[in-house]
C-alpha cells in the first residue's frame, strides 16, 4: 500500500492545501480524465486523480467518490474558494507543471498500476 | 519535503479532541475524591506505613481541612537518607503550595505540571478546603474516560438513525430529503448529492449504496445546475427496502429523450464542458449506478427523472 507521503518524496508536487499527516493517507489506485461523469464511473475510491481541471466541482467528486487527493496538471491553478472547499472537505489538492501523461507515467513507475486485485 | 512547522495560528482551527477535552472537562470531574491526607504531627515513619498500606505516593497535609503542605515519596526518601525517619512530617513536608480549584478546567491543571516539578494537586473547593487530589495519572483516565463516552454517544446516534425505520409503526414509513438546487450554481455543485450520501450511510446504507446512490444523484443535480431554466428540486424518499430519488425542474425539457441516454451525447455549451461536465455520460450514469431509472420530460412542464434504489435484506 502506497501513502500519499510517498507520493510526495518521489515526484515534485506543490501541496495546495493546508499541512496534513500524509503518511496517514493510503493511496490504492490512480485515475485520470478530465470528464467529470468519465471518474464518477472510473475512480476507484482511495485512488489519486490526475486531471488538469481546477475549478470547485472536482472537490465536490472527490468528496463523493472519496478520493483523498487530485494532482492538478499543467500549472492549472484552482481558485481561493475551491482550496478552501478542499480544506474543509480533506482532500488534498496538488499542483504541478507537468502534463497528465508524465504524472500519471510516474505514479505507475512508483508502482501505483491500479491492478489492485481487489478492485 | 514536507515541513512539520512550528505552530501558527493556522494551527488553531486543529486542535485535536484531546485538547479540546482539556478545555470542556473540569478538575472536579477527574480528580481522586477518596484523599489519605496526614497531620503534620504525624512522624516520618508513620507517614512511610500509611503511603504504604494505600498504595500511594504522596498525600497532602491538612491541619483543621486547610492544606498546610504536600508529602511525597521523595520527602521520605530525604528523611531515611538523613536518618531522621522518626521526625515529623511538617519537617519534611513541601510547603510552597501548589494548588488548583475543583472547578478549573482541565488545561489549567496541566499548564501547572508542565511549568513545575510537582507530580500531584491538592484541589480545593472556594472555601479553600481539601475536596481531592489531582495527578497526571487522573487526567489521562479522566480524558480516556471522556473519549470512551463521546464514542459510545455517536455511536448511539448511528445506532438510533439506523434503527429509525424499527422503532415507529405504520402502515409505511419513510423519511424524505428535498433539496432546492439553483440553476448554473456550479460554486455549490454536489453539495446537495454529498448530503444525501452522508444521510444514507448515517441510517445504516452500506458504503457501497450510498455511493452508487451518490453518484446517481449528483448526475442529476448538475444536470439541474447546468441544463435547466429555472433550476429544480432533488427529493429522496427513504424507506426500509428501497430508496427512490427523483430530480424535477420545469422547463426547457429534453427534445429527444433516447438520443440522450445514448453514451456520448451531450447538449453541453462549451463552457460548461471547460469546467469538466458535459461528457454525455450523465444519464449513462445514472442507470449502472440505480437499479430502476425513468424519464419522463416535455416542453410543456420540464423534465422529471426517478431512480430507484432496491435494499438488499443482507446490507
Amino acid at each position: 500500500m502506497f501513502t500519499l507521503q510517498t507520493i510526495l518524496d518521489k515526484i515534485p508536487l506543490k501541496v495546495l492545501t493546508e499541512p496534513v499527516n500524509y503518511s496517514e493517507i493510503e493511496i490504492s489506485s490512480g485515475y485520470a480524465s478530465d470528464l467529470l461523469s468519465c471518474v464518477m464511473t472510473g475512480a476507484k475510491a482511495d485512488g489519486i486523480w490526475v486531471t488538469l481541471i481546477a475549478n470547485i466541482n472536482i472537490v465536490a467528486v472527490a468528496s463523493l467518490l472519496e478520493l483523498p487527493a487530485i494532482i492538478i496538471t499543467e500549472n492549472a491553478q484552482p481558485d481561493a474558494a475551491t482550496i478552501a472547499r478542499a480544506n474543509q472537505e480533506g482532500i488534498v489538492l496538488l499542483s504541478t507543471e507537468a502534463g497528465s501523461y508524465q504524472v500519471v507515467g510516474k505514479l505507475w513507475q512508483l508502482g501505483i498500476t491500479d491492478t489492485d486485485p481487489s478492485g | 519535503m514536507s515541513d512539520q512547522a512550528t505552530l501558527s495560528d493556522n494551527d488553531a482551527g486543529k486542535i485535536t479532541r484531546v485538547e479540546e477535552l482539556g478545555y470542556e472537562l473540569r478538575i472536579s470531574q477527574v480528580m481522586t475524591t477518596n484523599v489519605v491526607t496526614f497531620s503534620p504531627d504525624l512522624s516520618m515513619l508513620e507517614a512511610l506505613d500509611l503511603i504504604q498500606k494505600n498504595r500511594i505516593s504522596g498525600a497532602p497535609v491538612t491541619l483543621n481541612g486547610e492544606v498546610v503542605g504536600i508529602i511525597s515519596t521523595e520527602d521520605l526518601i530525604r528523611a531515611l537518607r538523613d536518618g531522621r525517619i522518626d521526625r515529623k512530617v511538617s519537617d519534611y513536608m513541601s510547603r510552597g503550595l501548589i494548588t488548583a480549584k475543583a472547578t478549573d478546567k482541565v488545561v489549567e491543571a496541566l499548564k501547572v505540571f508542565q511549568k513545575k516539578n510537582v507530580g500531584r494537586l491538592p484541589i480545593l473547593d472556594e472555601n479553600h478546603k481539601l475536596v481531592g487530589l489531582l495527578t497526571k495519572g487522573d487526567i489521562t483516565n479522566g480524558l480516556l474516560t471522556a473519549l470512551q463516552r463521546d464514542y459510545q454517544a455517536e455511536e448511539l446516534i448511528r445506532y438510533r438513525a439506523s434503527h429509525l425505520f424499527e422503532d415507529i409503526e405504520s402502515d409505511r414509513t419513510s423519511l424524505i430529503l428535498r433539496y432546492r438546487i439553483i440553476k448554473d450554481d456550479f460554486l455549490h455543485g454536489g453539495a446537495a448529492s454529498n448530503h444525501i450520501k452522508k444521510a444514507l450511510h448515517r441510517l445504516g446504507a452500506s458504503r457501497q449504496v450510498a455511493r452508487k446512490c451518490g453518484i446517481a444523484v449528483y448526475e442529476a443535480e448538475m444536470n439541474l445546475i447546468i441544463h435547466t431554466t429555472n433550476g429544480g428540486f432533488l427529493r429522496v424518499e427513504v424507506e426500509p427496502h428501497k430508496i427512490t430519488m427523483e430530480a424535477y425542474d420545469d422547463g426547457p425539457g429534453i427534445d429527444d429523450v433516447e438520443k440522450a441516454l445514448t453514451p456520448g451525447y451531450s447538449t453541453a455549451t462549451e463552457e460548461v464542458r471547460n469546467k469538466g461536465f458535459g461528457a454525455g455520460m450523465g444519464l449513462v450514469n445514472i442507470r449502472s449506478c440505480v437499479d430502476e431509472m425513468t424519464i419522463k420530460s416535455s416542453k410543456e412542464s420540464g423534465t422529471n427523472l426517478y431512480m430507484i434504489m432496491y435494499l438488499d435484506k443482507s446490507q
